[in-house]
């Protein structure tokens, strides 16, 4: 049995349909309820729905075999596990924001409220820039505004939330997109089952490219 | 006599290894769990976490709550030519776990040969990684690197060492979709980076993966590292543990202190690595030490999820009583302790206790 870790989302529902394509589908999961769990036994598949930052966490500790998740999370958690492939969806960047007229006094340590607190204090380590990270959980963009930071570290989509802020993107940290993840030891002891789906959901990938 | 029902099921696998580990010559190794810190520093990199536990002692020394044993064992033997210093031990680790920052008590039992070692040591020390495994399940693997296979070959594509370090990471990974992005970020020919795209997908039943090995014709260096690993995988597959090996380079420790084979193995039904083992020669150098060495350790820890038989019942028999006297009840005890049964005395059943047979001598006259 393949127990596959889904974002919630938009996005879990898309790649739902890559699995099903490549032959592992399980119809009962877009019956519209509240069940967490779906199973196709004849397809030796089991599919559940998990906040899409704790998909890691499933896999990495082995309660899913394999999963889908941002690529932020994995950067952001470094999670000891196998990252397969680049399924080239739910693609964004990784970026620092400020206010349009924000300059940045070197002579100063850096705000920066942020979301992910390791990437954006690898980010400045690399740059050796001295930072105060504000962990925030969210509307992060309100902290600059406020001035509770001078920057924000996080996902930009499309920009419109930024721009209607007053707010724009200084540097672009790293592009993220979604990655199909492996938990290790089940790679070792399922792996023609995991290699069928790895190796099908990247045709799809590159026919949609 | 050991009464194995009373063996949690750790305790039964530490026996099992400690005993075959002592038949093939390995001496018991017990330490402190303390450690003078400065261990540690010197050799951070080769720790697992990096956070270490210290504290001061009564003179003010700082010490460490010991979060390695290998270091503990090499600072302990001396070089002897001709000659091997082999232990075994069941120790402790203490380390930081990941991403909740907290303390962790680790249970490792393992081994490690120091000294003049040759292809039979290497071995016998990968071999009884497989014993130790089947020991425990007949469901496992052992996964086998070389670490001298993947450093040439890196070596031979791009010698700076960020982009060594980069493309390691993605390796460990089985990140191919990466490496392409870094090999293009620095330059490297496309030939090259498809070699390395290959080689991420290089892995499986050793025949078939030596064999796109040496294809790859890639440099002398690393001709002569996939030789060492196939000295090795040849002896092993005339043993009964030939099904359970496999080759995977995505094993990346540490190259500055690692070196040569290194091997990683997992029991189905544990969702981490149960066993790390491998050559670090070159942390012995570090260390002054001209021995070359290999061991590995299984965390046993690990296997406490591995035994799904929950017990039905907390002991076989309760004896409730009241008035009943204590040579009676003691009688009464012993006879159900004499059938090998175990017993509990009681004055009312507790709630929650989960009994096979009830004996209930309240009422009954002195």
């Amino acid at each position: 049995m393949i127990n596959v870790a889904l974002p919630k989302g938009r996005l879990g529902e898309k790649v739902y349909q890559m699995f099903a394509n490549a032959g592992f589908e399980c119809p009962s999961i877009l019956e519209n309820n509240r069940k967490l769990i779906f199973e196709n036994k004849e397809k030796n598949v089991r599919y559940f729905w998990v906040k899409p930052s704790d998909v890691s966490i499933y896999v990495e500790r082995g309660a899913a075999d394999i999963g889908v998740c941002g690529k932020d999370i994995l950067l952001e958690y470094e999670p000891d596990i196998y990252e397969i492939l680049d399924l080239d969806m739910g693609k964004c960047r990784m970026a620092v924001a400020a206010k349009k007229d924000f300059y940045d006094d070197t002579e100063k340590t850096l705000k920066v409220a942020t979301k992910f607190a390791n990437i954006a204090k690898k980010y400045y380590a690399s740059k050796c820039r001295d930072i105060d990270i504000i962990k925030l959980n969210g509307s992060i963009e309100l902290a600059p505004i406020l001035e509770l930071s001078d920057v924000i570290v996080d996902i930009v989509e499309t920009g419109t939330t930024l721009k209607e802020n007053n707010l724009e993107v200084f540097e672009t940290i790293v592009p993220i997109s979604a990655r199909l993840i492996v938990n290790k030891a089940s790679f070792k002891f399922k792996t023609e089952e995991i290699e069928k789906i790895a190796q099908s959901l990247k045709e799809q990938v590159e026919a949609n490219d | 006599m050991i009464d194995e029902r009373y063996l949690k099921s750790e305790e039964k696998v530490i026996y099992n290894l400690r005993s075959l580990y002592g038949k093939y010559g390995y001496l018991p190794f017990k330490m402190s769990k303390f450690e003078e810190y400065e261990l540690y520093v010197k050799n951070k990199d080769f720790l697992v976490s990096d956070s270490v536990i210290t504290f001061n002692d009564t003179n003010g020394k700082l010490l460490a709550l010991k979060p390695d044993v290998t270091l503990s064992i090499i600072k302990n033997g001396q070089d002897e030519r001709g000659c091997k210093q082999k232990v075994y031990y069941s120790e402790n680790v203490y380390r930081i776990s990941g991403s909740t920052r907290q303390f962790k008590e680790i249970m490792q039992t393992g081994l490690e040969c120091i000294g003049d070692i040759d292809l039979y040591d290497v071995f016998e020390v990968v071999s009884l990684a497989c014993a130790s495994l089947g020991s425990i399940s007949q469901r496992y693997v052992i996964e086998i690197s070389h670490l001298g296979v993947l450093s040439s070959l890196l070596d031979s594509i791009n010698s700076s060492e960020e982009f060594k370090n980069s493309i390691m990471e993605c390796i460990k990974q089985k990140n191919a979709h990466e490496i392409k992005k870094l090999c293009a970020d620095f330059g490297v020919n496309e030939e090259k980076a498809l070699l390395l795209c290959d080689f991420v997908g290089i892995y499986g039943k050793a025949d078939t993966v030596l064999e796109r090995l040496y294809s790859l014709n890639v440099n002398e260096e690393f001709t002569s590292a996939v030789d060492e690993l196939k000295a090795i995988v040849d002896l092993l597959d005339k043993t009964e543990y030939k099904d359970r090996i496999c080759l995977d380079f995505s094993i990346v420790n540490d190259m500055n202190y690692y070196n040569g084979i290194v091997f990683n193995g997992f029991i189905e039904g544990v969702c981490e690595t149960v066993l790390f083992g491998g050559g670090y020669d070159k942390l012995l150098n570090k260390m002054g030490r001209k021995s070359k060495g290999i061991g590995f350790a299984v965390y046993v820890g690990l296997l406490e999820g591995l035994d799904k038989s929950a017990r039905g019942y907390d002991v076989d028999v309760l004896v409730l009583y009241d008035n009943t006297s204590a040579e009676k009840l003691s009688a009464v005890v012993n006879s159900y302790v004499a059938k090998g049964v175990s017993v509990t005395t009681q004055k009312s059943a507790p709630q929650r206790l989960r009994y096979k047979e009830i004996v209930d001598l309240r009422g009954e006259e002195k």
